[in-house]
């Protein structure tokens, strides 16, 4: 029996390896057959488009990571991008401070994580009743706050989002460096990192391991909602606009981008490097798609196609490996 | 009496899990319109038979026979077919529908339409309660019912589906006294109408009430299968336990001190008036039964449960503990009869797993110290001698004893005082029970106070310096290690 145990315990590492591992190989593959196939592909250009394209994709994919992880998820991070970007905007037009416009926008977010996590921990509301509520909400605020109008003449409000570092790197894709580096750090290096991932793995074993559970669970909240108001400054600065219909629907591209590189939708798994590469994985595809002038239409089912495979690989991964050994 | 005078008779019925023979050659018959009761020890075999009987498992070997036919039983459907019953210890119904619903579930007339055909539900329903001279309103939503309404609705529900064999499995485990006496008459009459009744309890006096055979099952073996007139309390404990005491525990070494922990009066969901007291390097057993409410107590005590009298002293000291972290800051851990839900953190590896209630102490400012962190999960594996290929596997792919030495592990390296274990060796093999039962012999002559909830007397004779046993949510007796004997507890935890 111990022999066996070993060899399934095996078996699984094996299996998880596979899966940790599997999205890198499909980004390296990626690259080099969108490079044979579309030469332009590869160029300084097309490249820092593919990343000013993505980051804020990214962000909110940083944000629902550590989310999901958890075992919960974010619906109302689209219209929460909207909200505090629009805020970072009225921030920039009354003080002309840059800064000051990340912060408003960051605290934004961070209230709204604050008041989800809150209700989903006091309130037992799930997750998704409470992100539907706050989706709407924060929308709604975002419209009656600018009546429905953008907002122009931001001056230099769009460096932020159009700048480049050393004429190369767009100041976008910095900034997700810099967040995704807070977030490894985060999760591997604190105490809170690994209460995320005990509540996701099995939230009745961390409460009675003796974790604070509701406060993790709000805890994280706010960070992702931080992230979420940087995404949404990012986004209006790149626009250089303030514009309150935008960002419908992002959170499911940041979910995407989470899922697709190995957050297990089961709560417990996920890394943040994995949400970078899968964030960069939809951002080629889309790329290359675009250069290759494919219709937005089939673009949507590509996407969902490769979500679903995605997920089924990741549910089933043990059990398709096992079965690749047996058969040997 | 000739064969076919048996409404069911059970023959040479096997049935094995995984590392365990739950039935070994088990026989058994129930005459027609009596009621045979089925008592034995927690693990004895008695579910498992019962659930044979219903469909749910299917023997390995041996024959069914209903009526005096022989029967084959695939699933609970074509036992209900042939006229058995069950009703479960949980209740299985849906809170939302009402009761009519719930008594024609699976089995709903249709109209011509193939729709549900409310009217003669509705119809059906009210006549069935009437005849049985009771009075719900059969549109009541069943969440809305008492427990012990409850249960009458499954009864009416089996006698309704023309049951000729209804398995009540300890039905009166959630009911009042008062309650205890309209099922009794209910099951006489049944009696008279020629319905034959399997009835699982633990409590005597009940047992003598209705019984007319009595089977005991100890180890998934017959022990004993007479006339209930044939036996008496005394007889009847006897018959339940007797199981060998091996001598497989460890040499005990730890002395008990002064008084750490001071259970006072506590009362709560399932528990009432209870009084505990457990000294340093002494281990403490809680004995009962399935259902005696030594669970809900040792939750409570550790803050996963709410309680709603009573005060816990430590040291001396009145603590206050409303969350498992409250109890964990003070030195009190636990580590649950249910591993997978609230011991283990799956899909984490073993390494997190031993650290999680430990972090605080492997700190470096704001960050974690995974060094650190590696040399006390490895520390614990070589303690306790954790298989595990390495210390980033996943934890769910050990084997249930090395899960529990890892929830342990978890715990030691919060320094704790008190350690209470739930069922400590349940699932786990003989050579992993053995070491369990040294590690925790050693940690109490280390000064630790341990209370052990076991359902395995031998076990708790075992290694338990004192045991109080609990029967219906009350403590029903102390012993201490002189008066010690299966017997004792066996009569205290069945009330006898």
């Amino acid at each position: 029996m111990a022999e066996k145990t070993k060899q399934k315990s095996r078996q699984g590492e094996i299996a998880s390896a596979v899966s940790r591992l599997g999205i890198y190989f499909i980004l390296l593959g990626m690259i080099i057959v969108s490079a044979l196939i579309q030469p332009t592909f590869l160029t300084i250009t097309n490249q820092a488009n593919i990343l000013r394209q993505m980051s804020v994709i990214i962000l909110i994919g940083c944000a629902e990571t550590i989310v999901i992880i958890m075992n919960k998820i974010d619906l109302a991070a689209g219209s929460v991008v909207a909200l505090s970007g629009i805020i970072a905007c009225f921030t920039y037009l009354a003080t002309g401070s840059l800064f000051c416009s990340v912060l408003a926008g960051m605290a934004v977010g961070m209230c709204c994580g604050f008041i989800m996590g809150t209700v989903i921990t006091k309130c037992n509301v799930p997750p998704f009743i409470v992100g539907l509520a706050m989706m709407k909400i924060s929308r709604g605020l975002t419209l009656q706050l600018t009546n429905g109008d953008n907002i122009y003449n931001l001056g230099s409000f769009s460096v932020l989002g159009q700048g480049t570092v050393g004429n190369v790197l767009p100041i976008p894709a910095v900034i997700v460096i810099v967040v995704a580096l807070v977030l490894w750090v985060v999760l591997n290096k604190t105490c809170h990192g690994r209460y995320i991932y005990a509540v996701g793995g099995n939230e009745k074993a961390a409460a009675a391991s003796g974790i604070h559970v509701d406060k993790v669970i709000v805890r994280t909240f706010m960070l992702s909602g931080a992230i979420v108001g940087l995404a949404g400054v990012v986004l209006m600065s790149r626009l250089n606009a303030g514009m309150p219909n935008t960002a419908d629907g992002y959170e499911f591209e940041g979910i995407t981008a989470a899922i697709i590189g190995g957050t297990s939708f089961l709560g417990g798994i996920g890394t943040i490097q994995g949400t970078l590469v899968g964030g960069l994985v939809v951002g080629i595809l889309q790329n290359i798609m675009n250069l290759k002038g494919i219709e937005s239409f089939t673009q949507q089912i590509v996407k969902g196609l490769i979500i679903l495979l995605a997920v089924v690989v990741d549910i089933n991964s043990g059990r398709i490996f096992g079965k690749m050994q047996k058969k040997k | 009496m000739e064969e076919k005078e048996y409404r069911i008779e059970l023959e040479h019925i096997s049935k094995s899990f995984p590392g365990v023979k739950a039935l070994d050659d088990v026989s058994f018959r129930v005459r027609p319109g009596t009621v045979h009761v089925l008592v034995g020890e927690n693990g004895a075999g008695k579910s498992t038979l019962m659930k044979i009987i219903n469909g749910l498992y299917k023997a390995d070997s041996g024959k069914i026979k209903f009526d005096g036919k022989e029967v084959e039983i695939s699933d609970p459907v074509s036992a209900r077919k042939l006229g058995i019953s069950m009703i479960f210890q949980e209740l299985n119904f849906i809170p939302h529908l009402t009761v009519e619903d719930n008594m024609f579930l699976g089995r709903e007339p249709r109209n011509s339409f193939q729709m549900l055909d409310k009217k003669t539900i509705h119809r059906k329903a009210e006549e069935f309660i009437r005849n049985e001279g009771l009075s719900y309103d059969p549109r009541t939503k069943m969440k809305d019912l008492s427990v012990s309404d409850m249960q009458m609705i499954e009864i009416l529900k089996a006698v309704s589906s023309d049951a000729s064999l209804i398995i009540m499995d300890e039905p009166t485990s959630a009911i009042t006294q008062k309650e205890v006496e309209v099922l009794f008459r209910k099951i006489e009459e049944l009696k008279h109408r020629n319905i034959s009744i399997i009835y699982i309890s633990h409590r005597m006096e009940e047992i003598f009430k209705i019984a007319d055979d009595i089977t005991v099952l100890r180890d998934g073996t017959v022990v004993h299968s007479a006339p209930a007139s044939e036996f008496h309390t005394d007889t009847l404990i006897s018959y339940m336990v007797g199981r060998k005491l091996e001598n497989t525990y460890p040499q005990k070494t730890n002395v008990p001190g002064e008084a750490v922990l001071e259970i006072c009066g506590f009362s709560g969901k399932g528990f009432s008036e209870i009084h505990m007291m457990v000294r340093r390097g002494e281990i403490v057993g809680l004995s009962g039964l399935m259902g005696a409410g030594r669970t809900e107590v040792a939750r409570a005590v550790f803050g996963l449960d709410p309680h709603e009298k009573g005060s816990l002293l430590l040291n001396g000291q009145e603590i206050r503990i409303e969350h498992p972290w409250d109890a964990v800051k003070q030195g009190i851990v636990m580590v649950s009869e249910d591993r997978r839900e609230y011991g283990i953190i799956t899909r984490r590896a073993v390494q997190e797993n031993i650290a999680i209630s430990s972090l605080k102490k492997r700190m470096r400012g704001c960050f974690l110290q995974k060094r650190e962190e590696s040399r006390a999960a490895n520390e614990m594996i070589d303690l306790f001698k954790i298989k595990v290929p390495s210390r980033y596997t996943a934890i769910e792919n050990l084997s249930g004893g090395n899960q529990q030495k890892v929830v342990l592990s978890k715990w030691l390296l919060t320094e704790p005082e008190v350690l209470i274990v739930d069922e400590p060796t349940r699932g786990i093999d003989i050579g992993a029970k053995f070491e369990i039962y040294s590690h925790l012999i050693q940690l109490a002559s280390q000064g630790m106070a341990i209370l052990m909830i076991s359902s395995e007397l031998p076990e708790l004779l075992g290694i338990s310096d004192r045991i109080y046993v609990m029967s219906m949510g009350k403590i029903t007796g102390e012993i201490g290690k002189e008066e010690m004997s299966q017997e004792t507890i066996m009569r205290l935890a069945t009330g006898g």
